[in-house]
């Protein structure tokens, strides 16, 4: 079977790639869960009997960084991206790399804050906050950890020859995940921690 | 028979990372303010407006321009734009239900 005729069969009958689709259709599923997760968050952080409470432990400046990192790795996927569409693979390589990097720097920034919440006796237990804190910014970062295991993936299959510039829609699939996930960190920055004198 | 499905005419050719470079600095200038805003007690009265509006525009930014919205094929944006206002709805309901109905929320809980 020849490229085009392969191609061919990954059209829907509205013109667009079908699996292009089905991840805007997770995207959009995706939205609803963190909807939920976030408005169960604004209703229940106020109202713990017992600390601490939001104002005494979330950190704005290392968590304003770990936002600006999320931020630059949806433009080095981009840059990865467009590079692939280009054919030249190095710079697909080198960026999505980076990308993964700054996904894994992201984890790493929640896994200090986490650690320090826990030493500050804050934990998923604790209080109404807790659970609801931790069920929120614990399910995104098991989405960015599900994208630094896909973003590897994509690097080694490269490395391997199994990835090459026709394969450009599997990373603009990848790309559209990974650009979801800093978006719902784009309203959970505002809403969990900037909103946390409201 | 032509391979080229009919959803194609939608589409535009994606920016170039000069557009993608202008996008991310902007993205940095807005965080940048949205922390500046936090930590001004003048900004206290009108934080929350504020700080929402430039959130969404953030969110803008992602979707039209690294997501390529705004240069796909249309049922892309549709379909976002549905599950965006469903959430969006069910949140305004919670909110409302928990906030001013439910006795669970009158008190402090655990």
């Amino acid at each position: 079977m020849s490229d085009a005729s392969h191609a061919e069969h990954h059209y829907t009958s509205l013109g667009v790639d079908n699996r292009k689709l089905g991840m805007w259709l997770l995207i959009a599923s995706e939205c609803l869960l963190f909807g939920t997760l976030i408005v169960t968050f604004m209703i229940y952080r106020h109202h713990s009997t017992a600390g601490p409470n939001p104002a005494d432990v979330l950190d704005i400046p290392i968590t304003s960084i770990s936002t600006f990192d999320l931020l630059m790795s949806s433009f080095s996927i981009v840059l990865a991206l467009h590079a692939i569409q280009q054919g030249d693979m190095k710079g697909f390589r080198r960026w999505i790399l980076i990308t993964a990097i700054g996904g894994l720097i992201f984890l790493g920034f929640q896994t200090y804050e986490f650690t320090n919440f826990v030493h500050e006796g804050l934990t998923l237990s604790t209080n109404v906050f807790g659970s609801s804190f931790f069920m929120l910014t614990g399910t995104h970062g098991t989405h960015v950890a599900v994208g630094v295991i896909w973003l590897l993936s994509l690097f080694f299959s490269s490395l391997r020859g199994k990835l090459t510039e026709d394969g450009a829609l599997k990373v603009d699939t990848m790309a559209l995940y990974w650009h979801f996930v800093d978006v719902i960190w784009i309203v959970i920055f505002t809403v969990v921690y900037l909103f946390v004198y409201v | 028979m032509s391979a080229e499905p009919h959803g194609h005419a939608h589409e535009h050719a994606h920016p170039g990372p000069a557009t993608y470079a202008k996008v991310a600095g902007l993205l940095t200038f807005i965080t940048a303010l949205e922390v500046w805003v936090f930590y001004m007690p003048a900004m206290r009265p009108v934080l929350v407006p504020v700080l929402a509006v430039m959130s969404a525009i953030k969110f803008s930014l992602v979707v039209m321009f690294y997501m390529h919205l705004k240069f796909d094929h249309p049922a892309f944006t549709r379909v976002l734009l549905g599950g965006v206002f469903i959430a969006f709805g069910v949140f305004l309901w919670l909110l409302a239900l928990f906030t001013f109905s439910h006795p669970m929320t009158n008190g402090p809980l655990v």
